[in-house]
């Protein structure tokens, strides 16, 4: 009977994977609709790891032949030639490849590519050259609201309300009960298997907090890109880049003369060979560690997310081969594994992030026994 | 490379780095901060009670070392009570021994010389009896000499035997 029901869980969940993943491919492109070529379903997927500037979660068309889209729209706040602008994305109406031009401000808008341009003065409609690159628009400082923003807000509230609920239940009681008692073992997890390990007994307390955050920072936001929500915020470049910036400043900030002195004068070594030591440990500790960082995470996700999609996308590519059936219970069986490694993958990122992290505040701040 | 620079979105970037810093500011405030504290201190509190139970076992050996030892001195003492009390009777009874022996050695000597001065008495008593008695038969033979020799000297001669009988 147990095993019966585990059965039907796992059942259940399984389809919660796949219908995740369907309501991802059931995406808008463009307008268009229709994801069946080779080439259409690339576009698409490359569409879907971009960030994009409303939250919609299916699109289909009706009867009357109309593209519906289900999702709602997010704030947009630009700052183009004319200052501040800020719209709702709903003004551009889905549109993707610069044909809806929002006015706001004195100033023309469109959206070619996820990307907003502003229309340069005088112009009225986006011209293109041969390889579909704007020439009467350029790029605006865009601080909108995004869906990946979105997805951080929505990721950071909710670990505000867990942890601190789970940081007000210790003030009445010494165990934490509910949904708190799965976190604490986590947070415990993160201070004694990463901080404190790396960083050392004496200076693991500062930069805990640092690391809890960053960790459950990025693991949830790796689970949501499973969700069928459709995120990819960890697979942003500007996103992890600002994590591994993130942790550049803290462990060169915290950096001690040890650390320095190990880095521009390596005591030890011939005098001549020093300063050739200094370029390269310079360039290690300012660009190789994060820049390792960022792409490391962003690689990852991105690079699960474009396997689930493509496994799916064996339905429609392999239809011809292997019949309807056929493709599809392979992308089904295929889709269904690979998600489950991502769901591994997920912790697994957020785990090296925060461990890379703290061993590199660890080597910052370590004290070196004088020989 | 191009790619990747075009897709990396430095609006994005900003905003990011606000809300995760936000983030971090508000979540070490609110939540690590009590969190650590709390975990901290009841890493603390489990280790103190560790400690006190510890103490309280090594605490509860000594107060039972010396029980035993108050045991032992308690049985020793009895020990020694009760050898006391032991000779303490056997010297009673020795006492008691010796001087219901010196009692009766004065109290046979008494009798002893009660009978001394009873059987004098006696004697003496005997010896005037006898003295009388040698008297009357003195008498009595003269008397009887007086008219027969013969029945003088049986007279005599059972006289003198019924002076042996007494």
């Amino acid at each position: 009977m147990k095993v019966a029901k585990q059965t039907f869980k796992f059942f259940v969940v399984a389809c919660m994977f796949f219908m995740s993943n369907l309501a991802i491919a059931e995406t808008p492109n463009n307008d268009g609709g229709q994801v069946d070529t080779k080439k259409e379903v690339e576009e698409y997927i490359l569409h879907h790891i971009q960030d994009s500037h409303d939250f919609s979660l299916y699109s289909y068309t009706n009867d009357a032949g109309e593209r519906k889209h289900v999702g709602f729209p997010l704030p947009v706040i630009l700052w183009g030639s004319n200052g501040l602008t800020t719209f709702m994305s709903s003004e551009f109406h889905h549109n993707d490849d610069g044909h809806v031009i929002v006015e706001k401000n004195g100033s023309k808008f469109t959206k070619i590519h996820s990307k907003i341009y502003e229309l340069d003065a005088g112009a009225s409609k986006v011209a293109f050259d041969e390889t579909h690159h704007a020439t009467n628009a350029h790029k605006v400082l865009d601080f909108s609201i995004t869906k990946s923003a979105f997805g951080i807000l929505v990721i950071g509230l909710l670990m505000l309300l867990w942890f601190s609920r789970l940081a007000r239940q210790y003030k009445t009681k010494k165990i934490p009960t509910g949904f708190a008692r799965v976190l604490e073992p986590l947070v415990l997890y993160v201070r004694d298997e990463i901080a404190r390990p790396n960083i050392g007994e004496k200076h693991y307390r500062r930069f805990t907090g640092y690391l809890l955050t960053v960790f459950f920072f990025i693991w949830l936001l790796n689970l949501l890109g499973l969700t069928p929500l459709g995120f990819n915020v960890t697979g942003q470049l500007a996103v992890t880049a600002c994590l591994a910036i993130f942790t550049l400043i803290i462990y060169t900030v915290s950096g001690n003369k040890d650390y320095w002195m190990h880095i521009l004068w390596m005591p030890g070594v011939p005098v001549l060979i020093r300063p050739v030591l200094a370029i390269i440990e310079l360039a290690g500790a300012l660009v190789i560690k994060p820049f390792s960082l960022l792409v490391r995470l962003f690689a990852n996700i991105s690079a699960g997310h474009i396997v689930v999609m493509s496994l799916i996308a064996i339905m429609f590519t392999l239809k011809e081969s292997l019949g309807v059936v056929g493709a599809t219970g392979l992308s089904l069986v295929l889709s269904f594994f690979i998600t489950l490694i991502e769901v591994l993958v997920a912790f697994l990122q957020a785990y090296i992030f925060t461990m890379l992290s703290a061993l590199f505040i660890g080597m910052a701040v370590a004290e070196h026994e004088h020989h | 490379m191009d790619k990747l620079l075009n897709d990396f979105s430095p609006g994005l970037f900003v905003v990011s780095t606000i809300l995760l810093l936000g983030l971090i500011f508000l979540m070490v405030k609110f939540a690590w901060k009590p969190i650590l504290n709390s975990l901290n201190e009841r890493e603390e509190g489990i280790q103190s009670a560790l400690d006190a139970a510890e103490s309280a076992k090594l605490e509860m050996q000594n107060l039972q070392a010396d029980n035993a030892n108050l045991l032992k001195e308690a049985r020793a003492e009895r020990e020694s009570m009760l050898k006391e009390a032991r000779e303490l009777k056997n010297k009673m009874i020795e006492d008691a021994k010796t001087e219901a022996q010196t009692q009766a050695n004065t109290m046979i000597e008494q009798a002893q010389a009660a009978i001394d001065s009873e059987k004098k008495a006696a004697m003496a008593e005997l010896k005037s009896h006898v003295a009388g008695l040698s008297v009357d038969i003195a008498e009595k033979v003269v008397r009887q000499e007086l008219s027969n020799k013969d029945k003088q000297l049986a007279l005599v001669e059972s006289l003198l035997g019924e002076a042996k009988l007494n």
